[in-house]
């Protein structure tokens, strides 16, 4: 029971890195100037490493013929567990960079956490990760406030950005019931806890920014518990499309 | 004056069969600065236009070491690419200006990305003989005469090598495979092998630079050598992978010491240079897409740039 609680838990930490990662390599080769390219790349690189060690080690759990491939890229749709921040598609560069900036602030709060696990595997990926997502809160909080605060295009389409996915961003607050046994065991953060923080540095970068979240929001919950939106499945099925046309080879 | 030039240039000329280097703030001839501005930009539109075939497969790598190894690879010919308009940029050109004749179609870049990839065995056939055909290149420009040029080049080479020790352990992994694999890793060959080949560019009686460019030492092995050098080398490791070179007059010459081999396809070589390869238009369309849709995104950044200087400014005032 603990195990595959465990199995679960490493599965929501590894599926949002995942997917994020999936979305930036999308970006290779067409960004707007060949630094960015190269940073956007290398935060996509960052994250797949750290889905690496989430999945090896839940591999490990599973026992048997699991592989961290096999964990990442032969599950259904609704058995990943990502939020529906990370699934939104690479509209412009202004929701790249907003999409990246929301996710980058809950995951260096989570990490900090981890720190602290009671699962020494967590706290040895959490140690390893949290230098690397330092740095991407840095480029995405610096691109937000050069967004918001550049020229009135970059402002409008950053603010477009804001609006449209900040109805995403309290999902990744909303504990599942895995994510809330990870927190009474403290395995994991109590996310409920980490909410106010949360809100309060995403502010302060948005302020300075000269941008604003929406004055009323309808949340939207759903993808943590395998109820994706639209884009999963195309997600999916380049992720996923050289295992399952060429099932049980190595490569 | 006549004179004076002319004792100019062939110092110029004793100094790089000295072995010196040439730098940045050194005089040159003009002609010297045109061919090497020209050489090192399309040398960098090649790493940059470079992203976009192997970038395509990225979202679909088998593994996600694979994956992590892909976007590495990536990342670095982006690097290439910055250190390489670094350099040209030494040489009195700005970046928009190189961008521009890229976007616009007037600069050239290595034909072999106007071929498309279109399965995962093209990631390692691209490493094992793009790569491996680039790096025969390469490694000679590392002693050009350019200094700027040339210290990029041993960068360049070191990260180039890895790549095609990547994209050859690509192919074993998958000539150790299933049918199905190897299978993949032979139509790879069969549609690299030949534009590989070209990568050297024309024969010797058809480039008339090459004199010129062996006294800059630009080049020290002429195009022919250089593609003799990429067969002798290249045969072995086919042999290894258990896979068959898409030529059947390729055999060993005792008497040369070398492998004899085909006649490359002139025709197609051509008709590629002149952007009739299959993705020559979607190379530049993606190209011109990123940079023209970046265009408010490098905007912002100085807008914000301007005024955070100016609040600074305001500060200290």
């Amino acid at each position: 029971m603990l195990h595959e609680k465990l199995y679960d838990y490493l599965l929501h930490l590894g599926d949002n890195s995942m997917i994020l990662g999936q979305r930036l390599g999308e970006l290779c080769g067409h960004g707007p100037e060949l630094e960015t390219d190269i940073a956007l790349t290398n935060i996509s690189l960052d994250l797949f490493g750290q889905v690496r060690n989430y999945f090896q080690a839940a591999a490990q759990i599973k026992g048997g013929d699991a592989t961290e491939d096999s964990v990442a890229m032969l599950r259904y749709e609704h058995e990943y567990k990502n939020t529906y921040l990370v699934e939104q598609p690479n509209e412009d560069f202004a929701h790249v960079i907003v999409r990246q900036f929301f996710f980058d602030v809950y995951h260096q709060l989570i990490l900090n956490e981890l720190m602290n696990s009671k699962n020494e595997t967590l706290v040895a990926i959490a140690k390893k990760s949290i230098k690397e997502v330092d740095y991407h809160v840095d480029f995405s909080s610096t691109w937000v406030k050069r967004l918001g605060d550049g020229t009135e295009e970059s402002h409008e389409k950053a603010q477009t950005a804001v609006s449209t996915l900040w109805r995403y961003s309290m999902e990744l607050f909303k504990a599942t019931e895995t994510e809330s046994w990870a927190a009474e065991s403290r395995v994991g953060p109590d996310l409920d806890q980490l909410k106010s923080v949360y809100l309060e540095r995403v502010s302060s970068i948005l302020k300075e920014a000269t941008l604003s979240l929406p004055e009323e929001t309808v949340f939207q919950y759903g993808a943590k518990t395998g109820r994706h939106s639209e884009n999963m499945g195309y997600i999916l099925a380049e992720f996923q499309y050289m295992q399952r046309a060429y099932p049980n080879m190595k490569w | 004056m006549e004179n004076k030039t002319l004792s100019l240039e062939e110092q110029f000329q004793n100094r790089i069969d000295s072995g010196e280097n040439i730098e940045a703030k050194d005089w040159m001839p003009e002609k010297y600065r045109k061919t090497h501005i020209r050489q090192i930009s399309q040398h960098a539109h090649s790493e940059v236009v470079g992203m976009l075939p192997e970038g395509n497969w990225i979202s679909r790598a088998p593994s996600l070491r694979r994956k992590v190894a892909l976007l590495a690879k990536v990342q670095d010919e982006a690097g290439h690419g910055l250190y390489l308009y670094s350099a040209a940029e030494t040489l009195g050109i700005s970046r928009e200006e190189l961008n521009e004749q890229l976007n616009s179609g007037r600069a050239k870049y290595s034909s072999i990305f106007n071929y498309p990839t279109i399965s995962w065995a093209d990631m390692g056939a691209v490493g094992w003989l793009v790569d491996g055909a680039a790096i025969i290149n390469q490694v000679m420009l590392t002693k050009t005469s350019y200094g700027p040029y040339a210290r990029a080049m041993v960068r360049i080479c070191k990260e180039e090598s890895f790549h095609q020790r990547q994209g050859y352990e690509i192919m074993l992994s998958l000539c150790n495979g299933t049918e199905a694999q190897k299978a993949m890793a032979q139509d790879a060959l069969n549609r690299w092998w030949w534009p590989s080949m070209m990568m050297f560019g024309p024969r010797d009686e058809d480039s008339p630079n090459t004199e010129q460019s062996m006294k800059w030492k630009i080049k020290k092995k002429t195009n022919d050598e250089l593609r003799q050098q990429f067969v002798d080398q290249t045969v072995p490791q086919a042999e290894i992978l258990g896979l068959t070179i898409p030529d059947k007059d390729l055999k060993w010459n005792e008497e040369r010491g070398h492998y004899d081999f085909g006649t490359i396809d002139w025709d197609e070589f051509w008709d590629v240079v002149k952007g009739n390869g299959l993705m020559n238009e979607k190379r530049l369309k993606d190209r011109n897409e990123a940079w023209d849709e970046g265009k408010w995104v490098r905007d912002a950044a100085s807008a914000y740039a301007d005024k955070q200087a100016e609040k600074r400014a305001k500060k200290t005032a």
